[in-house]
């Protein structure tokens, strides 16, 4: 790996077909039960052995995945088997916690995340959030998508920044319901409203990779519907990794399914055979509702 | 199986599980009555065959009532989603066998009147043991959970083929001897045609339990020894 993998030549976002497909996860000795997809996608996040630790205490063990491209990884599991604390070292979020270690290597389009050299700042452009309680800032429709873009640079002119917010909203679905309220504050709008601000929000600054820690669980089930909705339409031009307590939800919007336990990452596999015959009793176990 | 941190989704579970049990039975015991009745022509016995059809058929509506309530309520995915659609398919096998058992029974008193059957059905006798073992295996295999048995099992339809055969060119044997057996052999044709139909549906229940325990298919291609569609006449 090289340390500086991003030069001038090369863009901020690196084009699909840029990514290379190979990929050394089957090789790489791990306890994880894993099962290949009939038609491997290619890998926008490798992640290979992250161990995770705050303080003296590890929460995540030897974990290593790929994250294909375009398609939605869900990750599920039991509170505190380390599915979020995984999640948020995707976009270095876990730097933010006092005490907090990660070991291992993730690499976006296959450059180093923990690169000295790559600012924290535009690695969370690039691999955008949403979180559990939509979080809209105490600023206009408007202010709330444009915010992205302005600070990194991306649309300069009134005109551009325009564009972006309006297409932005489009994609999350929202336009119809805010275009004539642009200026009124987000924090006025519903909670389903609200989260798909946020999505908006995050799809702003084009990011290639969008991080949903359980983005419907404060939302009511038609909300929850139209998030669902939203996350289809995404994957045609995201890579979307998405924690969730409901695994009819993970059934539902996920391609590829990751199983945590314990900090350790037991199985992972398409979605469909997750749901219908999953290889591990742990995995089962915990789907079919015969836990602990 | 370990429980269920819910314990009534256990006992909806169970519930199924019980109906396929006890329609395993009654196919079991509704396929020996109807091949008993046909070769001792025992009408009375016919009787009950076609009686106990009815009790085969709400045995299956129940099932489909509970399953699709279950579906419902609680979503069951991997060994439970595969568990109650595998229950509902097997349910409409057994059903099937049911079915057929009576079509056999109904058949009896046709073929009773005038010439004595026993002489005409020694070859269907031997496939009527054969059929009912196999469809009491089917449901005690698979509530042994025994899935390499009911591979086996599935592959022993083609013995069962083979006796169709058997059956078929003796029945076409007798008929070409004397005019006067026709009425009572083609009857008797149906009868060993729908032995060998049963034979199939447990083949189906063994694929699907197979499916249940496992969460494999097993593969499309096995044995097949029906030739009656190459048999003309006999050598």
């Amino acid at each position: 790996m090289t340390t500086n993998a991003r030069t001038e030549a090369t863009p901020m976002h690196m084009p699909a077909e840029r990514i290379v497909p190979q990929s050394d996860l089957y090789e790489t000795p791990s306890s994880t039960v894993r099962t290949p997809d009939a038609e491997p996608r290619p890998a926008r996040i490798v992640a290979r052995k992250v161990n995770v630790f705050y303080g003296a205490k590890q929460a995540l063990f030897d974990v290593s995945i790929d994250i294909p491209e375009r398609a939605v990884t869900a990750f599920i599991g039991p509170s505190g088997c380390g599915k979020s604390t995984f999640l948020r070292c995707l976009n270095r979020m876990n730097d933010t916690i006092e005490g907090c270690r990660v070991t291992g290597t993730i690499r976006l389009d296959g450059a180093d995340i923990a690169d000295p050299a790559l600012d924290p700042v535009e690695l969370r452009a690039r691999v955008g959030m949403v979180f559990q309680k939509p979080n809209p800032f105490p600023k206009s429709i408007y202010e709330n998508v444009a915010y992205g873009p302005r600070i990194h640079g991306l649309a300069r002119a009134r005109a551009d920044l325009d564009a972006v917010v309006e297409s932005s909203l489009r994609k999350a679905g929202l336009w119809g319901e805010v275009k004539d309220r642009l200026n009124e504050p987000g924090t006025g709008l519903s909670g389903g409203q609200q989260q798909r601000l946020c999505i908006a929000r995050a799809i702003a600054v084009s990011p290639e990779v969008i991080l949903m820690d359980e983005p419907c669980s404060a939302l009511d089930p038609i909300a929850t519907a139209r998030i669902e909705e939203l996350i289809d339409e995404l994957t045609q031009n995201f890579t979307i990794v998405i924690v969730t307590h409901s695994m009819q939800q993970a059934a539902r919007v996920s391609q590829r399914t990751a199983f945590f336990h314990l900090g350790n990452l037991v199985e992972e596999g398409p979605t469909d055979m997750i749901f219908t015959g999953p290889l591990e009793k742990r995995t089962q176990d915990y789907i079919t509702g015969r836990f602990g | 199986m370990g429980q269920h941190t819910v314990t009534s989704f256990d006992e909806d579970l169970d519930a199924i599980d019980g109906l396929i049990h006890d329609m395993g039975d009654l196919a079991g015991a509704m396929v020996a009555a109807a091949a008993r009745s046909l070769v001792t022509s025992d009408a009375a016995l016919a009787q009950r065959v076609v009686s106990d059809d009815a009790l085969m058929d709400a045995h299956q509506r129940e099932l489909d009532d509970r399953a699709i309530t279950l579906i419902a309520k609680r979503q069951p995915v991997a060994q439970d989603l595969r568990f109650v659609v595998g229950a509902i398919r097997m349910a409409a096998d057994l059903e099937r066998i049911g079915d057929l058992a009576k079509n056999i029974a109904k058949r009896v008193g046709a073929v009773g009147e005038g010439v004595a059957p026993r002489e005409l059905s020694h070859s269907i006798e031997a496939m009527a043991q054969a059929v009912m073992v196999q469809v009491g295996a089917a449901v005690a295999r698979y509530e042994a959970r025994d899935a390499e048995a009911l591979m086996r099992l599935r592959d022993d339809d083609e013995k069962i083929d083979v006796q169709y055969t058997a059956a078929f060119r003796e029945l076409l044997t007798y008929m070409m001897e004397d005019p006067r057996n026709i009425t009572a052999c083609t009857h008797l044709l149906f009868c060993a045609k729908n032995l060998e139909r049963i034979g199939d549906h447990v083949t189906n229940i063994a694929e699907n339990a197979y499916y249940v325990l496992t969460g494999r298919q097993l593969p499309l291609n096995r044995p097949k020894h029906d030739e009656t569609a190459l048999t003309v006449e006999p050598d």
